[in-house]
């Protein structure tokens, strides 16, 4: 039984039709005691759009980002809620109930993911274009074998690494290269949309900033749109359309990013948002001078636990 | 009240692939001074030297070439010059996880190095200078987190640990090896006060090793930016940010994410 | 605030690199968790123990020879008797003294030769651990039976002392191999470096720092040096290179198949000792397992016991709403 139903999605709050909603979902460790870490989490992805997801480990972003894409393992458990997947071709699929073949369609060609310490997801014994060809053969059995090569250094330069690394193994490439492999890899069968957690936390500020350039032009030509889960919030600043702000398994703001950074509007956002010193300009009381204490703006909370 | 200075000071590691080996300079003639109650950042992307550094200041590896002078004086050889060193230059480490025994008790942690810098102390009194650290880094009571083991604490909470670890033997330099990048966004900055307020009242001069040029610039009043070995630009916190005179320090910069530009460039 | 319910929600697939022991409290050394494994393996270790230690003492002569022949269980002989009339009960208590005996020796050795080779060797780095690599390197390649073949034919009447040691010599190399590696990782670890940086002499940096991580991996190697000196004493034994005049669990089955037990049906005289030698050697390994489960904590939550919890707070948990299930 197909999970696809016809629907013309209504548009979400940024004026894009929305490729992913998100309406409260529930996801519990179902260990002795449980562990509620995703509660009533209601999100609209929009077409094309990027979406950061904000927060500190443990309020459940990873955790979210794997339930949508169905890749949670016991004792993890979705207990509520839906997310439905609204496809270019204008049908919609409820990603929840979809099983077997469907799913494994839906799983990387619909949606793919980037993970976190993704640079050590590649396998350190096959050459890059081994792997990047598996992903073609499993998914494209129709491709042939030149075709796949061909598009395999297709990929390669669309990340904007040469196409002559597609010999090399991973323990040869920079960290830089191989989180540049790994969303080739993930951009490899077209997605419309993209969960990146933590792309670029490993890497070097200089490096982080070419790669987010690379995510943002091949976002304007591709069109696909981008989950980007980090804590980095001054980074999320930068590059994301909107940004939603997770604590303890509940998302406490959702506004557009410049909104969000101008007028943050809950307890947790302001908390967060002090946490980053500005780099060039001046933030409430942070300069220090000689061998002066640093004072804390207001509503930054001294941690006592 | 201690002046810690690096003279020249060259690293060099020999690779071995096979029968042949290439040397790699890590450090490439690195030079500054830590002054009591001033704070120095040393910026740097990985793979440029700064943990190396850091290591050589620790005594934890020797500089191929150049000095290490403290108070003006050169480390002589030997367990008593040693200890002596090590009472007044201490580290923060980066990882708060790894950086703390599982087997062994908060208390232990703490007792050790107060037993062997201050060699004539009884049980009483030992344990009353441990106690009186935990208090200094805002652990209380004391006394329970001293029983604890390094897994019961969140990740902030050993860090203070490391940091009470690091002020027993009563130092006059400070290493801080990246002391935040490992922990949680909100809690950052709690334990960079800490440090500020520490100095402060001991006369520290620290080292604030990282790669984040925010936090760099707030707490330090100089930084040095590291590249490859070497020191390509120094001076005072705001000179080096707001008017950077090196290219790899600009590109350090405009790397950096900062919201505040798009906020201009939007509005 | 602990770190145990974050450490959870980053299991789906995220490592976080606590390393800590389990819920050991405030004790020193942490114990395996109590589970059904270490319950019946220590349990069956322990009754072997007390066999050895005590049934020599009530049995009757295990070398009492007597006119009978080779008699199948009876109420005076509960084992029956061997080809010359021998106690087989008596026999077993007493081989089970003399393997287990081998096996406490060789076990001693092995973590004497393998602790001081393969830890001390690693932490002083430099030319003390190239050497000791060598001759751990060395001793491996050797092979062991021959060797062991060859000295046995140079000394005609061994000894129980002398199979241990001979097969001490033979086994310790490959747990001083898994210790070295282990201790380099350990000696880079940022607490050894942080104890070197207070100051501590590093004698007591390897003592106090270094060597309570490495108790669940010496506790684990020394009792596969147990398992593996009482299977190849056996082993031993059965080619006749063994202890032949002590009795042990090799011997008895080497002289109940020069007693052609098996082709007359003797059950009763090969029978227990090759049990006790199968269940001896299950019981330390499920020992084994449960060490394993205090090195790798991840082990721990996969036993099928620990599913069935999921499965029974999932059934109680989610009532009102639709649990679909996720596949794995």
């Amino acid at each position: 039984m197909s999970a696809a139903t016809q629907t013309s999605p209504a548009p979400t709050g940024t004026g894009r039709p929305p490729v992913l909603s998100i309406r409260d979902l529930s996801i519990t460790y179902q260990t002795a005691t449980p562990v509620h870490a995703v509660r009533d989490v209601s999100l609209e992805l929009g077409r094309g759009e990027v979406l950061g997801l904000a927060g500190e480990s443990g309020c459940g972003k990873s955790t979210l980002a794997y339930g949508v894409t169905r890749l949670l393992k016991p004792p993890a458990e979705v207990t509520s809620g839906t997310v439905e997947f609204h496809s270019r071709e204008g049908y919609a699929l409820d990603v929840m109930r979809m099983d077997g073949e469907e799913l494994r369609q839906f799983r990387w060609s619909k949606i793919s993911m980037v993970f976190q310490g993704a640079m050590n997801s590649l396998n350190p014994v096959k050459k890059v274009r081994d792997q990047l060809d598996d992903v073609l053969s499993t998914h494209r059995p129709d491709m042939s074998k030149a075709q796949r090569r061909t598009l395999c250094g297709e990929l390669l330069e669309r990340v904007g690494v040469d196409r002559n690394r597609l010999t090399a193994y991973p323990h040869e490439l920079s960290g830089g290269m191989r989180q540049r492999v790994m969303i080739a890899m993930a951009m490899a069968l077209d997605p419309q949309v993209m969960i990146m957690d933590e792309p670029t936390t490993a890497l070097d500020v200089v490096v982080q900033r070419e790669i987010l350039q690379e995510i943002s032009r091949l976002r304007d030509e591709l069109g696909f749109a981008v989950m980007f889960i980090t804590h980095d919030l001054p980074l999320l600043l930068e590059i994301s359309d909107r940004i939603a702000v997770m604590r303890e398994g509940r998302v406490v703001e959702l506004a557009d990013a410049l909104t969000l950074y101008t007028n943050p509007q809950h307890e947790y956002t302001r908390t967060l948002l002090s946490s980053f010193p500005s780099l060039t300009g001046e933030r409430g009381g942070f300069v220090r001078h000689g061998s002066r204490a640093v004072r804390p703006a207001a509503g930054v909370e001294e941690e006592t636990a | 009240m201690t002046t810690l200075e690096v003279r020249d000071v060259v690293k060099e590691y020999r690779l071995r692939s096979g029968f042949r080996s290439t040397v790699l300079r890590a450090v490439d003639g690195v030079s500054f001074r830590l002054e009591p109650g001033r704070t120095t950042a040393l910026v740097g992307q990985s793979g440029s030297g700064k943990s190396t550094v850091a290591k050589m200041l620790m005594h934890l590896e020797r500089p191929t070439t150049g000095e290490i002078l403290v108070d003006g004086a050169r480390v002589r050889r030997g367990r008593r010059a040693e200890v002596a060193y090590r009472r007044r230059v201490q580290m923060v480490f980066q990882d708060p996880f790894g950086s703390l025994n599982p087997y062994h008790s908060i208390g232990h942690h703490l007792e050790r190095p107060v037993r062997l810098h201050h060699p004539g102390l009884g049980d009483a009194e030992v344990r009353e200078r441990v106690l009186g650290l935990l208090r200094r880094v805002r652990l209380d009571p004391a006394e329970a987190y001293a029983q604890r083991r390094p897994h019961e604490l969140s990740g902030g909470q050993r860090q203070r640990v490391a940091i009470a670890r690091a002020l027993a033997p009563e130092p006059g330099i400070l290493v801080a090896d990246e002391p935040v990048s490992m922990l949680d966004v909100s809690i950052r900055l709690g334990v960079l006060n800490l440090l500020a307020s520490l100095q402060e009242e001991d006369d520290l001069g620290v080292l604030y090793i990282t790669h984040d040029l925010a936090t760099a610039r707030h707490f330090s009043d100089e930084i040095l930016v590291m590249h490859q070995g070497r020191i390509v630009e120094g001076g005072p916190a705001d000179d080096v940010i707001l008017r950077p005179q090196h290219d790899y320090t600009k590109t350090l910069r405009a790397a950096s994410p900062d919201p505040d530009r798009r906020l201009a460039e939007l509005s | 605030m602990s770190i145990t319910s974050s450490e959870i929600v980053d299991a789906a697939g995220v490592d976080t690199a606590a390393g800590a022991p389990p819920p050991g409290g405030g004790r020193r050394i942490p114990l395996p968790p109590l589970t059904p494994k270490l319950v019946v393996g220590s349990g069956l270790v322990a009754a072997f123990v007390l066999f050895g230690l005590l049934g020599p003492l009530v049995v009757q002569d295990p070398s009492a020879v007597n006119s009978i022949g080779m008699t199948p269980p009876s109420a005076e002989h509960l084992l029956g008797t061997t080809q010359t009339g021998q106690d087989v009960l008596a026999q077993l208590a007493y081989a089970t003294r003399g393997s287990l005996l081998i096996g406490a020796i060789v076990g001693v050795l092995t973590l004497v030769l393998s602790a001081f080779f393969g830890v001390v060797g690693a932490y002083a780095g430099g030319l003390t651990d190239e050497a000791f690599s060598l001759l751990s390197n060395v001793m491996l390649v050797i092979p062991g039976l021959p060797l062991v073949i060859v000295i046995s034919s140079y000394v005609p009447d061994k000894s129980i002392l002398l199979v241990a040691f001979v097969l001490a010599i033979t086994g310790w190399a490959g747990s001083a191999r898994v210790l070295r590696g282990f201790t380099l990782s350990v000696r880079g670890r940022d607490y050894v470096l942080a104890a070197r940086v207070a100051g501590e002499r590093p004698w007591r940096v390897l003592v106090v720092e270094i060597l309570p991580n490495l108790i669940p991996l010496l506790a684990s190697q020394v009792v596969m040096a147990v398992i593996f000196a009482i299977l190849g004493e056996a082993g031993l034994s059965f080619l006749g290179l063994g202890a032949t005049g002590s009795f042990t669990w090799g011997t008895m089955l080497y002289y109940a198949q020069n007693g052609l037990a098996l082709r007359l049906g003797a059950w009763w005289w090969f029978v227990p000792p090759g049990l006790a030698i199968a269940v001896f050697g299950a019981a330390l390994s499920l020992v084994n397992y449960s060490i394993d489960e205090i090195i790798n904590p991840k082990l721990r939550s996969q036993t099928r016991s620990e599913r069935k919890g999921w499965r029974r707070s999932a059934r109680t948990a989610a009532v009102a709403t639709d649990p679909t299930e996720v596949a794995a």
